[in-house]
């Protein structure tokens, strides 16, 4: 056939005894938008790196405008005008912009002639309105910008199909349109791509085709007349996800934790806290919105004593924990879900079930000295299951999990411990649609119980959806609150761009 | 065209144990060409080696014996690699460990050699402990690098005993040789069989018990593990990185001591110019060819003591300069380096443009 790019035929992956892969098959036409879905774990990344040449496959074949390739590595597969950004992508954050896509070439020329590169990548950038200055250092840009960067490396080797694992994940709605005008300009230009994402909704959208994985294995393609929010879901997952949410148990009126006057210094880059205050309440959902940058870092980190504030007072129950002894026990009570998974959240190369004690292994069941194995068992294996975590092979270090079921096992651990305050950074990012709608109902669960959460958030659906009240931040301050019952995207989109709601 | 790619193995055990062996073995035969070049006669001297080591009842003790300060070494070096923490300074601090223990014998007077050589030991342990901790606070205030640190504190060491034993610990009666007096001998090790092995052997071994239990199946060790893993993560936790780092390298530099007290006091009686043919360096290697593993510790141990005693061979039937084992270990050691690369990178040789 003519206008098929790539067709991979019964592709199976091992890992030991495990399938990450199981006997795939599917096409890529030219110049087509062909989307993956899949749970959390369900194969899509490794599949993606045996379609780059990063993993070999155990059998199975791929073909590549009717030949058959057998990559001897990622370069090769770069040969046959096939690249990805990954989910996870690195780039050399000391060097420029210009640098980082120079060394991506796949040929080079022996001596450096900068200028008619820049002008190649400057043609580039400005086809795609891009506004990155080619002489900045990496780690000055925003993750969406360096992502740009990632995929500008795939269009400067020519490469003919694009595969983007999960891209959407970590930019802002804005970003994301505008990611989307431009993967149509490309497809206009006939080029295909291969997306990932878990949002069915940007899905539905962008795609021309869905192909959805299950546990490894192929379970069917939809054309985009076939498209269906349930149709997928109970494609994706064997059920329709159950819209029940019932929402409010009430949140008292009782404030629990107070910020007056804060004043904090953030990550080169991103808004410090200006004067911000906040008060939460006893048993609340707290959502927090803005565009990332606009001061969540500093905010998470202060409320969870990972920073100090240069001045200004914390107050939890009536009483300064700002300094001193009181800070450490209130840190104690504080759960996080941190926004940088790798960084922060987990010790790469432990176990799963040791990761998941990471916060509470001080614990008496646990051992004063020696580690009870069995009650860690015990207890990882009522998390694992409860919180439905793929890990895989037993025992492997948590490093080797999937995005989403590293995630998972940061929430498990956080939750655990039956926190008083639990301050979660984009918790939902990455998840599957079905581990989002559980990790909701376990936070109402908990607050139930009596927890009260600060969710900062860029997605204002899932704000309205699970919030109590939403504040708005805005270049490190609190822009006002409003009542979810009695507000729209459009009033909080006007505070989060620094506007009031009068303006 | 060669292309180098990198690749991640750490899924597969077998295969990575797999590829250290195979490097193990290629080391060993390139030691064994450079034997036939020397012109040794190899099967000769494969029958005399193992004759030598274990051959017989004393040639085993001696292995264990040359075994004894290479485990009690390693098992600091490991200790304080499980942290990410590069600890290469075990030999200078063996040589504090030498020095302390023989200050105690020489100079406290007691006729209970129970409380002769716990007192050896302990000093040996805090001096060994305070030498390598001032590298950890180093460290842990200023930020500078422990590899430097501990490294270039082994030649102070050694220096210093060498200053101790061609001057003020010189034993007089000694017809100008730099040593110390011989230990009182109530400060003496026991020995066994009739043979030179001496109770410095159960120290090892209990001391590679503790370490089994520290690491595996402790909390502290698992402390110690999230810190290496990712110090980020410990912090978050509500682990204490700087007092940790104090006390993995107090007691890293603390047990390597033990391996100086171990050798005076058992082996050599007395301190004197050159106590150890670089043991310490040694366990870097043993640290990190058995990763850090316990049982991995033991026989690598009683390897090296072999390639040792295989040293002390051709220096005795075949006049060749001890120093050979030096080689032969560097050999060993660049094979595993290599296999190293191997298993975390990927080589292909392309002949032509698209095969
Ligand atoms: N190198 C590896 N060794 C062992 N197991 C692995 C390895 N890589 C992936 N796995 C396992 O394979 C399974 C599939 O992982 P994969 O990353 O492909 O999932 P995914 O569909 O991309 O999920 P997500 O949406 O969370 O990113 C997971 O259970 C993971 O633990
Ligand atoms: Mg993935």
């Amino acid at each position: 056939m003519e206008n098929i790019l790539l067709k991979i035929d019964n592709i199976t992956k091992k890992f030991g005894s495990f399938y990450a892969n199981k006997d795939i098959s599917f096409t890529v036409r030219k110049g087509e938008i062909l989307t993956i879905l899949g749970e959390n774990g369900a194969g899509k990344s490794t599949l993606m790196n045996i379609i780059t040449g990063f993993y070999r496959q155990d059998s199975g074949t791929i073909t590549i405008n009717g030949e058959k390739v057998l990559y001897k590595s990622p370069r090769d597969a770069m040969q046959y005008g096939i690249g990805m950004v990954h989910q996870h992508f690195m780039l050399v954050k000391n060097h420029t912009v210009f640098e980082n896509l120079y060394v991506s070439l796949k040929e080079k020329k022996f001596l450096i002639n900068k200028d008619i590169y820049k002008d190649i990548f400057g043609k580039i950038f400005q086809e795609f309105n891009l506004n990155i200055d080619m002489d900045a250092p990496l780690w000055k840009l925003s993750i969406g910008e360096q992502q740009w960067i990632e995929i500008v490396k795939l269009l400067i080797n020519d490469c003919n199909l694009l595969i983007l694992d999960e891209p959407t994940t970590l930019l802002t709605p804005q970003e994301t349109v505008f990611l989307f005008n431009f993967l149509k300009k490309l497809q206009e230009k006939g080029k295909s791509i291969i997306f990932i994402s878990h949002k069915i909704k940007e899905v539905m959208e962008l795609s021309d085709r869905i192909t959805i994985l299950k546990k490894g294995e192929f379970v069917g393609t939809l054309n985009k007349n076939e498209f269906n929010e349930d149709t997928i879901s109970t494609l994706m997952v064997g059920s329709t996800i159950k819209k029940r949410f019932d929402k409010k148990s009430h949140a008292s009126d009782d404030i629990l934790l107070e910020l007056i006057d804060i004043f904090a210094r953030n990550d080169k880059g991103l808004s410090d806290l200006v004067n911000f205050n906040l008060n939460l309440r006893k048993a609340e959902i707290l959502g927090i919105a803005g565009i990332s940058g606009n001061g969540q870092k500093a905010l998470a980190e202060v409320l969870t004593g990972l920073k100090d504030p240069t001045s200004g007072s914390i107050i939890l129950d009536k009483k300064d924990v700002t300094n001193g002894n009181t800070r450490q026990k209130y840190i104690h009570g504080i759960a996080h879900i941190p926004e940088d998974r790798k960084a922060m959240g987990i010790a790469p190369d432990l176990s799963v079930e040791e990761n998941l004690i990471l916060k509470n292994f001080k614990d008496k069941k646990f051992g004063r000295f020696i580690l009870n194995k069995k009650n860690l068992h015990q207890y990882a294996n009522n998390l694992i299951e409860k919180f439905n975590i793929q890990y895989g092979l037993k025992k492997a270090p948590v490093r080797l999990l999937s995005g989403g079921n590293i995630q998972k096992v940061i929430i498990a651990r956080e939750l655990s411990c039956e926190p008083t305050v639990l301050v979660a950074l984009y918790p939902t990012r990455g998840l599957d649609v079905g581990s989002q709608e559980f990790i909701h109902e376990t936070i109402m669960e908990h607050k139930a119980k009596g927890m009260s959460t600060i969710y900062i958030s860029e997605d204002l659906d899932e704000l309205l959806k699970i919030s109590d009240r939403i504040a708005v931040i805005f270049r490190g301050k609190n822009m006002g609150y409003v009542d979810p019952e009695n507000t729209d995207k459009f009033i909080i989109g006007k505070l989060m761009g620094g506007l009031t709601e009068s303006d | 065209m060669i292309k180098i790619e990198k690749r991640d193995l750490s899924s597969n055990n077998f295969a990575k144990g797999l590829y250290k062996l195979l490097s193990f073995l290629i080391g060993l035969a390139m030691s064994t060409v450079l034997l036939k070049l020397l012109s040794v006669d190899i099967t000769q001297f494969f029958i005399e080696l193992y004759q030598d080591s274990l051959g017989s009842k004393y040639a085993v003790s001696e292995t264990l014996l040359k075994a004894t300060p290479l485990i009690i070494c390693s098992i600091g070096v490991s200790l304080a690699f499980k942290m990410k923490l590069w600890n290469i300074g075990s030999e200078g601090q063996l040589y504090m460990g030498a020095l302390a223990s023989t200050i105690v014998a020489l100079y406290i007077e007691t006729d209970s050699s129970f409380i002769m050589l716990s007192s050896m030991i302990l000093a040996s342990f805090l001096l060994g402990g305070l030498w390598s901790g001032f590298a950890a606070i180093l460290k842990s205030k200023l930020n500078v690098n422990e590899i430097i640190v501990t490294l270039l504190m082994n030649y102070i060491a050694i220096l210093l005993v060498d200053y101790l034993v061609y001057g003020p610990l010189k034993d007089p009666a000694g017809f100008n040789f730099p040593y110390t007096k011989q230990f009182p001998d109530v400060a003496l090790l026991s020995t066994f069989f009739n043979t030179r092995l001496h109770y410095g052997v159960i120290i090892a071994v209990i001391l590679l018990v503790i370490y089994y239990i520290i690491i595996e199946k402790s909390i502290w060790g698992y402390e110690i593990r999230v810190i290496g893993s990712n110090p980020n993560a410990a912090k978050y936790s509500g682990i204490n990185i700087d007092i940790n780092i104090f006390m993995v390298m107090f007691l890293s530099g603390g047990i390597s001591a033990l391996a100086g007290f171990s050798e005076v006091s058992g082996v050599i009686h007395r301190l004197q110019h050159s106590i150890s043919p670089g043991y310490g360096y040694t366990a870097i290697i043993i640290a990190w060819l058995s990763n850090q593993n316990y049982l991995g510790i033991l026989f690598s141990s009683i390897f090296m003591a072999i390639l040792f005693i295989a040293g002390d061979t051709l220096q005795l039937n075949y006049q060749l300069p001890i120093s050979l084992v030096n080689a032969f270990q560097g050999i060993i050691l660049f094979m595993l380096l290599i296999s190293d690369f191997f298993m975390n990178h990927k080589i292909s040789i392309k002949w032509r443009k698209n095969d």
